[in-house]
């Protein structure tokens, strides 16, 4: 410090006038950082750069493939519904139709059927009607036979009377041997 | 600094701070020499041990950060990346032109933080002493760069086509060359090189002068002198801190001054039109 202040103070000291060895030194420095950076630095970040540039090129006609792939799926997905839609409309179209005339079959069935027990129940009454009709006409003679051989029977059931119609009878067959 | 006015100030007891400050000893024996009429330390100091110091260290740091060549770079990666891109893209592409600034960017970049961490060593404790305050290791860049911008112009435009291209102006009625002619001959050949030399070396010297004047005279107010002037000596250390983070701007920005002036001298010569 002591002989700085005695240069300061004699006013020699030019800041100004430059240090050869700095300037030998700085030179030195600066050309072998610069090639240091020129060999080993600068070109593995070009490099770099210029592969990340490139994967980001790529990768952007990756994408942009992709998106027109996508697209046509879509495209194609959509005609497929579309078509879907179409099939459906005209299966429900059919089915509808296939129904409607199911039932008007199964009802002229059912019709047909259904005439068919009524024609088959009137014959059946029909005949059990002249069944009846027969059994009633045999029952009727037989009742009235047994209604007639009742009456009758009663009538003979009377001891005197009996004695007197068999009496009168007899006699009128005798009288009746006479006159005849 | 005239010699009355130092000798004031060593009266009142306080010697303020000078050239000598910046003319630190060499490591081990301080052997001098003659040098246009300057006696100098013979041997290493302070600032060249900082200077090789950076250079390795940028070197490295930038080695290290290039040679994974990850797609998605690290972490250390990318910051290598921000550094280099931002001397690239700001400097290099955009001043220079995408067509022609590729060749240029090892240069652009590796004196960007060349001088950069140079400067910024003055703020950091430890060093605290700016590389570039020593006029010998600047007027080296200068003439470094006064070459290139020089070698750029004369490869594209041969030696007389680059120095009419440089000195002659367009547009101008011939009556007006003899005038104008030397004028642009002094401006764009011989004064670059020298206000690019001095606005480096000045920021730094008067800057780290600026921060020892404010350190020392802080503390003579406070140390030295009665208690009346303390308060005055806390504020200038006050006034120090603020001027130490503006120092870490002017530091920042001088780097940033001399490789753009450097990248524009470049355009200049590489320009078709004037």
């Amino acid at each position: 410090m002591q002989t700085l202040i005695i240069r300061a103070s004699e006013g020699e000291l030019n800041p100004l006038i430059p240090h050869p060895i700095e300037i030998v030194l700085s030179l030195v420095v600066f050309a072998i950082l610069f090639f240091a950076v020129k060999k080993f630095v600068v070109p593995n970040f070009e490099a770099t750069f210029a592969e990340r540039t490139s994967a980001i090129e790529g990768g952007l006609a990756a994408a942009e493939t992709k998106q027109a792939e996508a697209d046509a799926k879509l495209a194609e997905l959509e005609q497929q519904l579309s078509e879907a839609r179409h099939e459906a409309a005209r299966i429900r179209e059919e089915a509808r139709e296939q129904g409607a005339a199911i039932i008007a079959e199964l009802r002229a069935q059912g019709q047909a059927e259904s005439d068919r027990i009524v024609a088959h129940g009137k014959a059946q009454i029909e005949a059990e009607r002249q069944q009846a009709v027969t059994s009633l006409r045999a029952e009727v003679g037989n009742l009235a036979t047994g209604l007639a051989g009742r009456i009758v029977g009663e009538s003979l059931d009377d001891e005197a009377r009996q004695s007197r119609v068999v009496e009168r009878f007899l006699a009128e067959l005798e009288s009746g041997s006479g006159v005849n | 600094m005239s010699s009355i006015a130092m000798s004031i100030t060593r009266a009142e007891g306080f010697t303020a701070p000078g050239p000598g400050d910046f003319d630190l000893p060499p490591i081990g024996p301080d052997k001098t020499f003659e040098f246009l009429g300057q006696t100098m330390y013979l041997g290493v100091t302070k600032p060249m041990i900082q200077m090789v110091l950076v250079g390795v260290l940028v070197f490295v740091f930038f080695w290290a950060a290039a040679r994974k060549r990850a797609m998605v770079p690290g972490r250390l990666q990318y910051i290598g990346e921000q550094g280099y891109g931002f001397v690239r893209n700001s400097m290099g592409r955009d001043i220079i032109g995408s067509k022609d600034f590729l060749p240029y960017v090892p240069y652009l970049f590796a004196l960007f933080f060349f001088i950069l961490i140079n400067n910024l060593l003055a703020s950091i404790p430890f060093f605290q002493f700016p590389t570039f305050s020593r006029a010998g290791l600047v007027y080296t860049l200068a003439a470094i760069s006064w070459l290139v911008y020089l070698g750029a112009g004369m490869k594209k435009h041969g030696v007389v086509g680059f120095l009419k291209h440089t000195c002659v102006p367009q547009g101008v009625s011939p009556a007006m060359y003899p005038l104008l002619i030397p004028l642009e001959f002094m401006s764009n050949i011989l004064v670059r090189p020298v206000t690019l030399a001095l606005r480096l070396f000045c920021n730094m010297f008067a800057g780290h002068m600026l921060l020892i004047l404010f350190a020392l005279g802080g503390e003579y107010l406070i140390v030295e002198m009665s208690a009346a002037y303390a308060p005055v000596g806390i504020l200038a250390w006050l006034l120090f801190i603020v001027i130490s983070f503006l120092e870490i701007l002017i530091q920042f920005l001088q780097a940033y001054v001399f490789v753009l002036l450097n990248a524009m001298y470049i355009q200049g010569s590489l320009a078709d039109e004037h």
